[in-house]
């Protein structure tokens, strides 16, 4: 029965937040609008019941194999990607690279000044 | 057992969701073997291992994409309520998050930032075509947000979830090389922004290599980044003109 409620709790944060995004043309896909809703009820409700816990837990804990079947769509799209190989992969390296650069240097000399001032 | 038989088994069979599930486990369970082999090597992830074989398997038994999508969206479907359930890793640190609320602010807005931006300005000046771009931008996000992102400005979901994973394969490749490059050594600030540009991939791999410190990090990043790109980049990609 734990998983049963689980999921319901999950599948009825998904079913809000899709009410939402369509209800009021809000730009955020559904899923991430019921991500929002269950933490507000979770900061709300003070802890994470177990029966979610079991549920949520379970899925992130195969999150890869979900990305799969839509990952084998790339199949349909050889065409666009033989003309934008290497366009695609030179894009994806650099900006990789510019990102994890950026971000790493951005919050480490944040983090160091920030706890720094807390301490004095 | 004659040979017209088992040619219309086979019309069956492949016309049947419960062949495109089996074979999809099948192939993420080898994949997983695959990957243990080569010494877990972040260009041979299980994802895009089992991505590579179901792909090869459809075109030798010519079964279409939309054929064994039928089956394969069981799976598919769980994305919706496993991106919900990232709020829970979320809530279990919102300690910490509202200490450091400041500092992981400022540089997840700052990485979605560079990271939409580059691959924009990147893109453009390499003369992708629009479509193509617009399901690059969302790149860095976790695939079911990115998925969706795509669909709102006008990219390919499909594409969009294909180039996410790459991106993960990537920064899982290059993130430890940057880090000793730049000398950044606290193990939080590793796992967010391995979080942050990498994603599920990044995340799991600062659980395995940096420890649970980095992990939940990684996982903060992941589902925040997810949450404000889904708000940002309409609004980035305006700036550009697409």
């Amino acid at each position: 029965m734990p998983l049963i409620i689980g999921m319901s709790v999950l599948l009825g944060c998904q079913f809000l937040g899709e009410l939402l995004s369509k209800g009021f043309a809000v730009p955020v896909p559904g899923p991430v609008l019921g991500m929002v809703i269950l933490l507000v009820g979770l900061l709300v409700n003070g802890h994470v019941p177990d029966a979610l816990r079991k549920s949520g837990e379970g899925l992130l804990r195969y999150l890869t194999l979900l990305f799969v079947p839509a990952g084998v769509g790339l199949m349909v799209h050889f065409e666009l990607i033989r003309t934008d190989f290497w366009t695609l992969i030179i894009t994806l390296v650099l900006s990789t690279a510019i990102t994890l650069s950026v971000t790493a240097k951005v919050l480490d000399w944040l983090a160091r000044r920030y706890t720094r001032g807390k301490q004095q | 057992m004659n040979l017209a038989s088992l040619d219309q088994l086979w019309v069956y069979l492949s016309g049947n969701p419960l062949l495109s599930l089996l074979v999809t486990l099948i192939a993420f369970i080898l994949a997983t073997r695959i990957n243990r082999l080569l010494g877990g090597s972040p260009f041979a992830h299980p994802v895009l291992v089992a991505i590579a074989l179901l792909i090869g398997f459809l075109l030798i038994t010519g079964i279409d994409y939309g054929t064994y999508f039928q089956g394969a969206q069981f799976i598919h479907f769980l994305l919706g309520p496993a991106t919900v359930a990232l709020a829970i890793p979320l809530f279990d640190h919102r300690e910490r998050v509202r200490r450091m609320l400041l500092p992981i602010l400022v540089a997840c807005v700052t990485g979605i930032g560079v990271a939409v931006a580059s691959t924009l300005g990147i893109g453009l000046l390499m003369g992708a075509q629009r479509e193509t771009l617009l399901s690059l931008a969302p790149r860095s996000v976790t695939s079911p947000i990115a998925m969706g992102i795509a669909e709102q400005i006008g990219g390919i979901p499909s594409l969009a979830a294909g180039l996410v994973l790459l991106t993960g394969s990537i920064g899982c490749a290059l993130g430890p090389l940057i880090f000793r490059m730049l000398n950044v050594k606290d193990p939080s600030v590793q796992g967010f922004t391995m979080g942050l540009a990498a994603h599920g991939f990044g995340t799991a791999q600062s659980f395995a290599s940096l420890g649970a410190m980095a992990g939940a990090f990684a996982g903060l990043a992941m589902g925040l980044t997810g949450m404000l790109t889904a708000f940002l980049l309409p609004l980035i990609t305006a700036l550009f003109g697409l």
